[in-house]
């Protein structure tokens, strides 16, 4: 009964097919089946963020989704925001501003700050904190990732106009 | 930590999924949006033999209005009751109470029935469904039942449901004209679970509460209805009236301890929503000032 299961799924646009067993959780299939070392895991319990992808469009926790749940979902890693040159701008913001600094949960802050970039491009600062208010950084780099993310919120409204 | 194995189940219907329930009762598990349950699984604080996804289940999902009553489907996700028009319209205080549950990622997965069904203390919709006079619609093989959502909770994690049943959707009804609403919650981050929260909803005439009904959560093993509104409807509301309701409040409330706040913390603060909550659906600052002081 604790057998494998197939899946089958599209990561960053490849459809990727798979033996998983029930308990694998996304994250750790990212990472240790597809080699996608960028979705970092931190707590296991949903609390830190660091884990964050977009399945079908939408960004989760992916230790708090198994692998066996995403059959037939379109997943997004920040590898493939990343490759795609979507975040580019954030990327740069997040260097320019002091944001990174040791850089583990970079990944998930870009993850979840892009979300709220394409769903309230006008958010202000508040919006913004409330928004990545899941994401944890415990370097405490809090001010320096608010200031890259509505810096980049400003200069695609520009960019817009 | 990672999940203990367990072998794993994707129900096509809600049949199939009573099928299997039925099948193993105590040793499965209904995974829905899995929000809490995955966490409990990685901290091994549960470790079912089945897990049934129910996750695929169409039926379960959306939110209607007929004759009166709104129904919200057990798989509608926390995103989807926060969107949702229906529910600005006729329930209002869901639309403010689950922009403070979890965070976008969690409640992009997070489902209304799962959070009933999970019943943790301090988690905002088991009180808001008190508050509304919900009733929860649960089913197994043998047909449906409708439960009240004062009768639902019975602990700590605890509810109604029997190992053999599923719980599908919950019917509120719609929100008069001159229905009041009130939400707000203590915690730590924006997101975490309360340390003291409060959900209520009210029917306003003139300047007096005819109906008052006040959720708290996180002051006891299970979402608590306060009876002390009694001193609050009826009649224009006085800084005397609001304080017999406080010490009321005080005599029905058995707050725990923990990490978070201690007992007397918890009665401050509940006594301290009353007095927001009442300001607030009467506009009248005084009274908050005055209990207060």
């Amino acid at each position: 009964m604790t057998d494998l299961a197939s899946i089958s799924l599209t990561v960053n646009g490849e459809r990727i097919s798979a033996q998983v067993l029930p308990r694998l959780n996304l994250a750790d299939f990212l990472r240790d089946h597809l080699g996608l070392t960028g979705t970092h895991v931190g707590c296991e319990h949903g609390v830190c963020g660091a884990c964050t992808v977009r399945a079908n469009g939408d960004i989760v926790r992916a230790c708090l989704l198994l692998a066996v749940q995403v059959e037939n979902a379109s997943v997004q890693t920040i590898e493939g925001l990343s490759d795609s040159g979507e975040v580019s701008d954030l990327q740069a913001a997040f260097r320019d501003r002091n944001a990174l600094q040791c850089g583990y949960c970079t990944p998930g802050m870009l993850m979840a700050a892009q979300d709220i970039l394409i769903h309230e491009p006008q958010a202000d600062r508040e919006q913004i904190r409330e928004h990545l208010s899941g994401n944890y950084c415990r370097c405490t780099g809090y001010h320096a990732i608010i200031d890259a993310v509505e810096a980049t919120a400003r200069a695609r409204s520009e960019q817009a106009r | 930590m990672k999940a203990s194995a367990f072998s794993y189940a994707r129900a096509s219907s809600v049949v199939d999924a009573l099928e299997l329930l039925a099948r193993h009762g105590d040793q499965a598990k209904v995974l829905s949006g899995g929000q809490s349950l995955m966490p409990a699984l990685n901290l091994r604080l549960s470790a079912p033999e089945l897990l049934v996804d129910i996750g695929a289940i169409d039926e379960l999902r959306g939110i209607s209005v007929a004759s009166g009553v709104l129904r919200i489907g057990a798989l509608t996700r926390h995103v989807d009751v926060l969107k949702s028009a229906e529910i600005a319209k006729h329930a209002p205080l869901l639309t403010e109470a689950i922009a403070h549950v979890a965070h976008p990622a969690i409640r992009n997965r997070g489902t209304f029935g799962g959070s009933l069904a999970h019943a943790d203390p301090a988690s905002e919709l088991p009180a808001c469904v008190l508050a509304l006079d919900a009733v929860i619609l649960v089913r197994s093989k043998d047909g449906e039942r409708r439960i009240q959502a004062a009768d639902f909770f019975t602990g700590i994690y605890e509810t109604l449901l029997a190992s053999d049943e599923l719980l599908v959707a919950v019917e509120i009804p719609v929100a008069k004209p001159n229905a009041v609403h009130f939400f707000h919650e203590y915690a730590r981050r924006k997101g975490d679970y309360a340390i003291v929260g409060l959900a209520a909803s009210g029917i306003l005439s003139g300047d007096v509460l005819t109906d008052l009904r006040l959720g708290y959560f996180a002051v006891g093993d299970k979402p608590m209805l306060a009876t002390a509104t009694e001193h609050l409807t009826g009649r224009p509301v006085t800084a005397s009236m609001l304080a017999d309701a406080q010490a009321a409040l005080d005599a029905e409330l058995d707050p725990q301890e923990d990490q978070q706040a201690s007992v007397g913390m918890r009665r401050y603060l509940a006594r301290q929503l009353m007095a927001r909550c009442v300001s607030a659906l009467l506009e009248r600052p005084d009274l908050e000032t005055k209990a207060l002081a």
